[in-house]
C-alpha cells in the first residue's frame, strides 16, 4: 500500500464516516478477488442533488482543466445532454423522469473507479492502475493512444484529446488520487453543499445506503447501482426513480470486465501448444502420402519396364529359335532334298548310265537351287 | 511509378493511372493534414465512437483479406496439395503487402504512431486482446517478409541467402499459421469485452472463432479474385506452370471456400441459437445480419458449389468477389454498424471523406506496389535459375 | 511464489504474462525437439 494509515484515517475523519477498524473478512477461495479491501469511494445519492454544478467547478479547478465556454453557475447548460469530455472529467446532467411538470432529477456521469476496470483489462501497455486506495489511474506516458480502453468501458467514459496533435492522452476522472494520497478529499466531494456526494470506504458507503434505505421507505430506488454492476464500481449511485431515468444503463450485468475475455485470451497458449504438434501430424501424413505415392509409381514403373523387357525378350528368343529352327529346318530339307535328288541322280545315272546317258546335267541344277533358298 | 514497364504498350495515362495519381495526392494532402492538425481535423472519431474507417476497414478487413497467405502456404506446404504451388508466391506477396499496409494504416489512426512498439519493449498489458493482435501482427509480418524474400533475391541474385531462407519453408508455414490464427481470432475477441455496446446479432462468445473461420474463406476467395485480375493485367509475365495450374487453383479454391462457408454459416446459426437471439432477427438489424448470413454466406456458398459443379470459371470468379464484399460487410458490422447500436443516431458515427480517402490511399498504394514487384520479381513465373525447384 | 492478488485484474496480468513468456519458450522448444526427433531419420529430406 503507498498510502499511509495515518492518511487514510484522515480521509475517513474528513469524510466524517466513522472508521471501522475491523479488517474485513476476506473471501478465501483461491480464485475469487475481493478487491483491494480499504479501498475507497464516492456514493451519490440522486436524491439529494440539486444540480448547482458546483462538484464539476471544483472538479475543473483541482485538475486544472481549461476554462469552460459558459461559466459554471450557468445552469441553463443542464439542459442539453452532456457527456465526459477531455476537458471536463465529469458532467451532472438533467432528466425530467415525471414529466417537465414535475420536479426533474440529476444524475451524474463520471468514471466509476470499476473494482475490474474494464479500461485497465483493455489498455495494451497496462496505462490504467486499480490503486489500492480504488481510483483507476492512466499513465499518460505510456498511451499510445490506440482508443481501445474506449472501446471497453461499459460506461463510456474515458475520453480522448483529439484535437491534439503532439501527445494526445486520454481523459477521465482519477478520483482525485493525488489528493488522496495528500489526505484531502476529492475537489467534487468537497465543493458538494448538500452531501449528495460522500466519500468514504466502500464498504462503509455500502452500509450507508442500506441505512438510508431503512430510515426513508419509498424514497429510494432499493438498488445500490455499482455495488454489482460490472463487477462493482467504487463510485456508487442511489436513485430515486429508476437508474435508467437517470442515464445508467441497467443491462450490464454484474459480470466483471476481464471475465469476457478470459476464455479468448485462455485460448492462446492452446493454440500455441498444440497447433505445431497438429499441423506437423498433417505435414507427416500428407508428406508419408506423398512418399508412399512415389513408391508404388516407381515400383509401377519398374515393374512394367521389367515386364516389357521380359516379354520381348521372350519374344525375341522366340523368334530367333523360330529362324534358327526354320534355318536348320530348311537346312537340313534342302541338304535331305539335295542328298536324295543326289541319290536318285545317282541311281539314275547308274541307271542310264546303264541305259542311255541324257537328264544329269538339269537334275544337279534343281537341287543347288533347292539348298539356297533354304539358307 | 512503373507504368512505363506495365503499360508499355498501352496509351501513356490509362484511367487507372489517373484515378491513382488523383487518390495519391489527396491522400498525400490528407496526410499532411492528419500530421498536423490531429484526428480531430481529418476524421469524425468522437467520444462515443474511438474507433472508425481506419481501424474497421484497414485493420480488421485488411488484415482478414491477407489471409491468402497463410491459407495457400499451409494447403501447399502443409497439407501437400502441390498441384496448387504457383499460387503460393502471389499469395504470400499479397499478405506481406497486406499487412505492411495495416501496420502503414495503424500510425494514421493511433494518438502517438512513435509509441506502438511500446507495448513490446516499455510496459506490457497481458490481459489485452489488441496485446496479442499486436504481437502476432508484428511476428506475423516479419515471417511474411522472410517468407517472400526468396522473390527479391533471386530477383536480385543472391544464391546463397536464397538458398537458405527456401530451407526454412516448413518452419516459417506453420509459424505463419499459429500467427493467423491467433490474431485473426483475436481481432472478433478485441469486442468481447464490450457486450453493451456491440449489437446481440453480432456479439458472441464465438466470435473468435466467427473471425478466424471467416478469415479462411477471405484468404481462399482473395486468392481466386486476385487470380482472376492477374490473368488479365499480368497475362504476360505468367509462366506455363501459373497459366497451366492457374484453373486448378481457382477450382480447387472455390471448392474449399464453398465448404469452409457451410461450416461458417452453420456456426453464426448457432451462434444466434446458444445466445437465443431469434428475437431480433425481426427487427431492423436482424433484417440486415439476415442480410449478412444469407445474402454473403449462404448465398456464395452456393454459388460456388454451382459453380464447381459447372466447371463455370466465371462463375467462380464473380463469387469470390461477391464473398470478398461479404468479409468487408462483416467487419464493418462488427466494428461500426452494429457497434454503438445504443446510442442515438445524432451520436453515431459515419466516416469523414479524408478517412476514406486515406483508405483509399492506402489501397491504392498496396496496388501499386504489388505491380511493381510483380512486372519485376519472379512472382508469377519461375526464375530460370530454380526451375522446378521449390 | 506466493503472490497475493486483490484484484482480477492483477492476476491475470500476472499469469499472463508468464503464458506469453511460455509460449515463447514452448515454441522454440518444438523446434529443437522436432529436430532432435528427427535427427536420425534415415530417409530425412533436408527442409
Ligand atoms: S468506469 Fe470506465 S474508465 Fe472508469 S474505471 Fe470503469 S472501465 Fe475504467
Ligand atoms: S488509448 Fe492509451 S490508455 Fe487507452 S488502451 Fe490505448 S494505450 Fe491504453
Ligand atoms: S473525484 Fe476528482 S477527478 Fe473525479 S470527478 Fe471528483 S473532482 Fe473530478
Amino acid at each position: 500500500m503507498s498510502i499511509s494509515r495515518r492518511r487514510f484515517l484522515g480521509w475517513m475523519g474528513a469524510a466524517g464516516m466513522g472508521v471501522t477498524l475491523g479488517r474485513s473478512a476476506r473471501a478465501a477461495g483461491p480464485k475469487t478477488f475481493p478487491g483491494y479491501p480499504e479501498s475507497v469511494g464516492v456514493l451519490f445519492d440522486s436524491t439529494l442533488c440539486i444540480g448547482c454544478r458546483r462538484c464539476e467547478a471544483a472538479c475543473n479547478k483541482v485538475n486544472h482543466l481549461p476554462p469552460p465556454e459558459r461559466p459554471f453557475d450557468d445552469l441553463t447548460v443542464l439542459e442539453e445532454p452532456r457527456r465526459t469530455r477531455w476537458d471536463s472529467y465529469m458532467v451532472i446532467n438533467k432528466y425530467y423522469p415525471n414529466g417537465r411538470e414535475n420536479p426533474p432529477a440529476y444524475g451524474r456521469m463520471g468514471c466509476n473507479h470499476c473494482k475490474e476496470p474494464a479500461c485497465a483489462s483493455a489498455c495494451f501497455v497496462r496505462a490504467f492502475a486499480k490503486e489500492p486506495t480504488g481510483a483507476v489511474t492512466y499513465d499518460e506516458t505510456v498511451c499510445v493512444g490506440c482508443r481501445y480502453c474506449m472501446i471497453a468501458c461499459p460506461f463510456e467514459i474515458p475520453t480522448y484529446e483529439y484535437h491534439k496533435v503532439l501527445a494526445p492522452r486520454i481523459s477521465k476522472c482519477t478520483l482525485c488520487q493525488p489528493r488522496l494520497l495528500k489526505g484531502l478529499l476529492p475537489g467534487c466531494v468537497e465543493a458538494c453543499p448538500t452531501e449528495a456526494l460522500t466519500f468514504g470506504k466502500r464498504e462503509d458507503l455500502i452500509r450507508s445506503a442500506h441505512q438510508r434505505f431503512r430510515m426513508h421507505p419509498g424514497r429510494y430506488m432499493e438498488h445500490i447501482y455499482g455495488e454489482h454492476e460490472m463487477g462493482g464500481t467504487n463510485w456508487l449511485y442511489l436513485s430515486g426513480v429508476p437508474f435508467a431515468e437517470i442515464g445508467k444503463r441497467e443491462d450490464l450485468g454484474t459480470r466483471a470486465a476481464p471475465e469476457f475475455t478470459a476464455g479468448a485470451l485462455a485460448a492462446v497458449p492452446l493454440v500455441v501448444g498444440l497447433w505445431p504438434v497438429l499441423l506437423t501430424g498433417i505435414y507427416a501424413i500428407s508428406r508419408r502420402k506423398e512418399k508412399m505415392a512415389d513408391e508404388e509409381r516407381t515400383a509401377a514403373v519398374a515393374d512394367a519396364v521389367a515386364k516389357t523387357q521380359a516379354a520381348s525378350d521372350e519374344k525375341l528368343s522366340a523368334a530367333m529359335e523360330k529362324a534358327k529352327k526354320e534355318k536348320e529346318s530348311a537346312v537340313e530339307g534342302a541338304v535331305k532334298k539335295a542328298l536324295e535328288e543326289a541319290e536318285k541322280a545317282r541311281k539314275a545315272e547308274m541307271a542310264e548310265a546303264e541305259k542311255t546317258e541324257t537328264p544329269e546335267a538339269g537334275a544337279g541344277e534343281k537341287a543347288g537351287k533347292d539348298s539356297e533358298e533354304g539358307a | 511509378m512503373s507504368s512505363e514497364h506495365a503499360t508499355a504498350h498501352k496509351p501513356v495515362m490509362s484511367p487507372f493511372t489517373i484515378v491513382a495519381g488523383i487518390v495519391l495526392i489527396l491522400g498525400a494532402l490528407v496526410t499532411v493534414l492528419r500530421f498536423t492538425g490531429g484526428l480531430a481535423a481529418t476524421t469524425n472519431l468522437s467520444d462515443y465512437n474511438p474507433w472508425g474507417l481506419w481501424i474497421g476497414f484497414d485493420l480488421l478487413v485488411g488484415v482478414a483479406l491477407a489471409a491468402g497467405g497463410f491459407v495457400t502456404s499451409a494447403a501447399v506446404y502443409i497439407f501437400g496439395m502441390k498441384r496448387y504451388h504457383s499460387a503460393v508466391r502471389p499469395a504470400i506477396l499479397t499478405g506481406f503487402l497486406g499487412y505492411a499496409l495495416v501496420v502503414f494504416a495503424l500510425h494514421y489512426d493511433v494518438g502517438q504512431p512513435w509509441r506502438l512498439p511500446y507495448p513490446f519493449i516499455v510496459q506490457s498489458g497481458t490481459t489485452s486482446l489488441l496485446f496479442e493482435v499486436g504481437a502476432c501482427v508484428a511476428l506475423y509480418l516479419t515471417v511474411l517478409f522472410i517468407e517472400f524474400t526468396p522473390a527479391p533475391l533471386e530477383w536480385l541474385g543472391f544464391k546463397r541467402v536464397r538458398n537458405l531462407v527456401v530451407k526454412l519453408t516448413m518452419l516459417l508455414t506453420i509459424l505463419g499459421v499459429i500467427l493467423s490464427t491467433l490474431h485473426q481470432s483475436s481481432l472478433g475477441a478485441l469486442f468481447l469485452i464490450a457486450p453493451s455496446k456491440l449489437h446481440p446479432l453480432w456479439y458472441s462468445g464465438y466470435l473468435p472463432v466467427f473471425f478466424f473461420v471467416s478469415a479462411i474463406i477471405a484468404g481462399l476467395s482473395m486468392v481466386i479474385f486476385e487470380g482472376g485480375l492477374a490473368h488479365k493485367y499480368f497475362h504476360d509475365k505468367m509462366d506455363e506452370t501459373h497459366l497451366r495450374e492457374k484453373e486448378d487453383v481457382a477450382f480447387g479454391f472455390a471448392k474449399a471456400a464453398a465448404w469452409v462457408l457451410a461450416g461458417y454459416f452453420s456456426i453464426k446459426v448457432i451462434g444466434v441459437a446458444v445466445d437465443n437471439n431469434w428475437s431480433y432477427l425481426a427487427t431492423g438489424y436482424g433484417a440486415w445480419f439476415l442480410v449478412e448470413l444469407l445474402g454473403f454466406v449462404a448465398l456464395p456458398c452456393f454459388l460456388y458449389a454451382v459453380a464447381v459443379r459447372d466447371h463455370n470459371m466465371s462463375l467462380v470468379k464473380y463469387t469470390a468477389g461477391w464473398t470478398v464484399l461479404g468479409i468487408v460487410v462483416n467487419r464493418l458490422n462488427v466494428s461500426l454498424v452494429a457497434f454503438n447500436w445504443h446510442l442515438p443516431s445524432s451520436e453515431r458515427y459515419f466516416p469523414h471523406w479524408m478517412e476514406i480517402v486515406i483508405s483509399l490511399f492506402i489501397v491504392t498504394i498496396g496496388v501499386l506496389v504489388f505491380r511493381f514487384i510483380v512486372t519485376r520479381m519472379p512472382i508469377m513465373h519461375e526464375h530460370p535459375d530454380y526451375h522446378g525447384e521449390h | 511464489m506466493e503472490y497475493h492478488f486483490n484484484t482480477l485484474h492483477d492476476f491475470m496480468v500476472y499469469t499472463k504474462g508468464v503464458v506469453y513468456i511460455l509460449i515463447l519458450a514452448i515454441l522454440i522448444g518444438f523446434v529443437a525437439f522436432w529436430s532432435f526427433l528427427n535427427g536420425r531419420d534415415p530417409d530425412r529430406k533436408p527442409e
